[in-house]
C-alpha cells in the first residue's frame, strides 16, 4: 500500500498543479455555492427579521402541502413532458430528413435548425410574444381567414410553443449525430428485400436513433423544466413555472429559504434523471456486449 | 441513402418556417416607422435602430456584456487548458471527478447557479461587483472551452512532440512550440463558443447582476416584461445580426455541425 502510494506520488504532482486553478476555482463557485443554498433552503425566514439560522424542513413542507407551489410544479412537470414530447415528434423526422439530404443543402438546414443556438433565448421568446399576441401576427392571419382572434399569449399554449421552439435543436442534434453513424446500405438492404417504407423506419433506422432521442429527451425536458424566459415572457404574471417561482420568491417576496428550496427541487429533480439516463446507457451497453 | 419523399419536404419546409418565425418576425418589424409593432408594409425606417444607439441603459448594457464576455471567455479558457492536459496526459486519482466537476455548470440548471451565487456574494458582501459576476460567467462558459480543449488534446497526433523531445527540445520548448500551435484550433473555437453563451446568459445573470452591472439580455428581459415598442424588435435585430455573424465565422472555420454536434 505505502509501496504504491509513494510510486504514484511523483505521477500525481504534474497533475496536481496542472488542475489546481480550475479545482480551486469551482470548489469556491460551485460546490461552496451550492452548499450553501441547501443550508439556506432548511432556514426558516421571518417576514419581519429576515432569515434566521436556524434548521427546519418547514420549507419543503410549505412546498409540498401548499396548493400554489405544487400546482406550479405540477405545470412545470406537465409543460416539460408536453414539450419533449412535441420536440420528439418533429425533431426525430426532421434529423432523419436533415440525414437523407444531399451535399450542399443537407449542412445548409442543419445550420437553419441548429443556428438559433446562437441566437440570445430573450431575442427568440421576444419574437414569439409579437407572434401570438393579441394583435399579432397569428391572430392577424386567422382574422384574414375570418376567424375570430383567440387568446395565445400568456397561456400554457404559448409557453409551450416557445419552449418548443427553444428545444427543438437540442433534439435534432443528438438524434442526427446517431443516424451519422449509421449504415445507410442496411435501410438500403431492408427496402430491396422488399420491406415497405415503414417497415424499414420501425425495425432498421428507429432502433439504432433510440439512444439518441432517449439522449434529447432527457436533456429537452430538463432544460425545459428549468427554463425561465420563455414563462417569465410567454405566461405574463399568472402562469408561473418552477424557474419564474423561485425568481419571485428571491427577487419580489425575498423569502430566499422558500426560493432556495424550490432551486434545490429543481436541481435534485435534474440529477435524479441523469443518474436515470446513466443507468440507462449502462445497461444498453451491456446489452450489445452479451 | 434515401430520397426524401415530398411529405417529408413539406414537413421540413414547415418545421424551417417554423424555426425562422420568430426571428424573420423581429428582424421585419424592427425597420418599422410606425410607433407600435408592426410591419413596415408602407415605408422603412432605421429610427428605431437610432433610438437603441441613443438609449444611454441599452449601450451600458451592451458594452458591459461585451467586456464580459470577452473577460470570462478568456478566464475560462486559462483554466482549461492546463485542466484539460492533466485531464488527457495523465493517470491521477480523481481524473474523472475532476472532468464532472469542470462539466458541472452544463448538468446544474443555470437557475440554481443563479440562487447559490447570490447566496454566495451576499454573505460576502460582494453582491453588484462586476468583479464576480466576470467570475460566474467564467464558471458557467468553462464546459464549453473545456470541451473543446479536450477534443482537440484526445485527436492529436502526439508523434510531433515526441519528435520534437527527440531532437532535444525541453518540455517547455515543446509545449510552446508543438502543443500550443496544434491547439490554437480548439482554443479558439471554445473561446467564441464561450464568448457567445456569456454574451446571451440570462437566467444566471438575472440573479447575480445589480443596477451598475446589467447585461444586455437581462436589460432586455425586464424591458420587453414591462413595455413592448420597436426599439425592443431594433435591439433584437442587432443581437440577431451579432449571432449571425459569429455563426458564419465558426462555420467557416471549423463547422457549426462539429462544433455544436459534437464529432459525430
Amino acid at each position: 500500500m505505502s509501496a504504491s502510494v509513494s510510486a504514484a506520488r511523483p505521477r500525481m504532482v504534474v497533475p496536481s498543479l496542472l488542475s489546481a486553478p480550475a479545482t480551486l476555482f469551482f470548489i469556491g463557485l460551485v460546490l461552496l455555492p451550492l452548499a450553501l443554498t441547501v443550508i439556506l433552503s432548511f432556514n426558516s425566514y421571518d417576514y419581519t427579521a429576515g432569515i434566521q439560522s436556524d434548521l427546519t424542513v418547514s420549507n419543503y413542507l410549505t412546498v409540498l402541502q401548499d396548493e400554489y407551489y405544487y400546482s406550479t410544479f405540477w405545470r412545470t412537470l406537465r409543460l416539460a413532458l408536453i414539450t419533449t414530447v412535441i420536440a420528439v415528434v418533429i425533431g426525430v423526422p426532421e434529423a432523419y430528413i436533415l440525414s437523407n439530404m444531399r451535399k450542399p443543402w443537407r449542412s445548409i438546414f442543419l445550420l437553419v435548425i441548429i443556428g438559433p443556438l446562437l441566437v440570445s433565448v430573450v431575442v427568440r421568446t421576444f419574437g414569439w410574444s409579437m407572434l401570438l399576441g393579441k394583435n399579432g401576427f397569428v391572430n392577424g392571419a386567422l382574422a384574414a381567414v375570418g376567424i375570430e382572434p383567440v387568446q395565445l399569449l400568456y397561456t400554457e399554449t404559448a409557453i409551450v410553443i416557445g419552449l418548443a421552439h427553444i428545444m427543438l435543436p437540442f433534439m435534432v442534434i443528438p438524434v442526427w449525430t446517431v443516424l451519422q453513424k449509421l449504415d445507410p446500405t442496411v435501410e438500403a438492404a431492408a427496402l430491396t428485400l422488399g420491406a415497405s417504407r415503414f417497415t424499414a423506419l420501425r425495425r432498421i433506422v428507429f432502433p439504432q436513433a433510440a439512444l439518441g432521442i432517449l439522449s434529447g429527451s432527457l436533456i429537452v425536458f430538463a432544460l425545459s423544466a428549468s427554463s425561465f424566459a420563455i414563462p417569465g415572457l410567454l405566461g405574463g404574471r399568472r402562469l408561473k413555472m418552477a424557474a419564474t417561482l423561485v425568481y419571485d420568491e428571491f427577487l419580489i417576496e425575498l423569502n430566499w429559504p422558500l426560493g432556495a428550496t424550490i432551486a434545490i427541487i429543481v436541481l435534485l429533480a435534474n440529477l435524479v434523471i441523469m443518474l436515470a439516463y446513466n443507468r440507462l446507457i449502462e445497461q444498453q451497453a451491456k446489452r450489445k456486449l452479451g | 441513402m434515401q430520397r426524401n419523399g415530398p411529405v417529408a419536404l413539406i414537413f421540413h419546409s414547415l418545421v424551417v418556417a417554423f424555426m425562422l418565425a420568430p426571428m424573420v418576425v423581429v428582424c421585419l418589424v424592427a425597420f418599422t416607422p410606425e410607433n407600435t409593432l408592426t410591419m413596415p408594409w408602407n415605408s422603412l425606417s432605421l429610427r428605431w435602430f437610432e433610438a437603441v444607439f441613443e438609449h444611454a441603459d441599452f449601450m451600458a448594457s451592451f458594452w458591459n456584456s461585451v467586456r464580459l464576455a470577452l473577460l470570462s471567455a478568456t478566464i475560462s479558457t486559462f483554466l482549461a487548458v492546463p485542466a484539460a492536459l492533466a485531464i488527457t496526459r495523465y493517470e491521477f486519482r480523481g481524473r474523472d471527478a475532476l472532468n464532472a466537476l469542470f462539466l458541472s455548470p452544463l448538468i446544474i440548471p443555470h437557475l440554481v447557479l443563479g440562487v447559490a451565487f447570490l447566496r454566495l456574494f451576499s454573505l460576502m458582501g460582494a453582491t453588484g461587483s462586476f468583479a464576480w459576476l466576470v467570475a460566474t460567467h467564467a464558471i458557467v462558459v468553462s464546459p464549453y472551452t473545456l470541451r473543446l480543449i479536450l477534443a482537440s488534446l484526445t485527436s492529436m497526433d502526439r508523434n510531433a512532440e515526441n519528435a520534437a523531445r527527440t531532437l532535444g527540445a525541453g518540455e517547455w520548448t515543446v509545449f510552446c512550440r508543438i502543443t500550443m500551435p496544434l491547439l490554437l484550433p480548439g482554443i479558439s473555437g471554445g473561446w467564441l463558443l464561450a464568448f457567445i453563451n456569456s454574451f446571451d446568459e440570462l437566467t444566471m445573470s438575472i440573479f447575480v447582476t445589480s443596477p451598475s452591472t446589467v447585461t444586455l439580455p437581462v436589460r432586455m428581459y425586464m424591458y420587453a416584461s414591462e413595455s413592448i415598442d420597436p426599439m425592443m424588435a431594433a435591439v433584437s435585430a442587432l443581437m440577431i445580426a451579432v449571432a449571425t455573424v459569429t455563426m458564419i465565422v465558426l462555420d467557416r472555420m471549423f463547422g457549426l455541425d462539429r462544433l455544436l454536434v459534437g464529432k459525430g
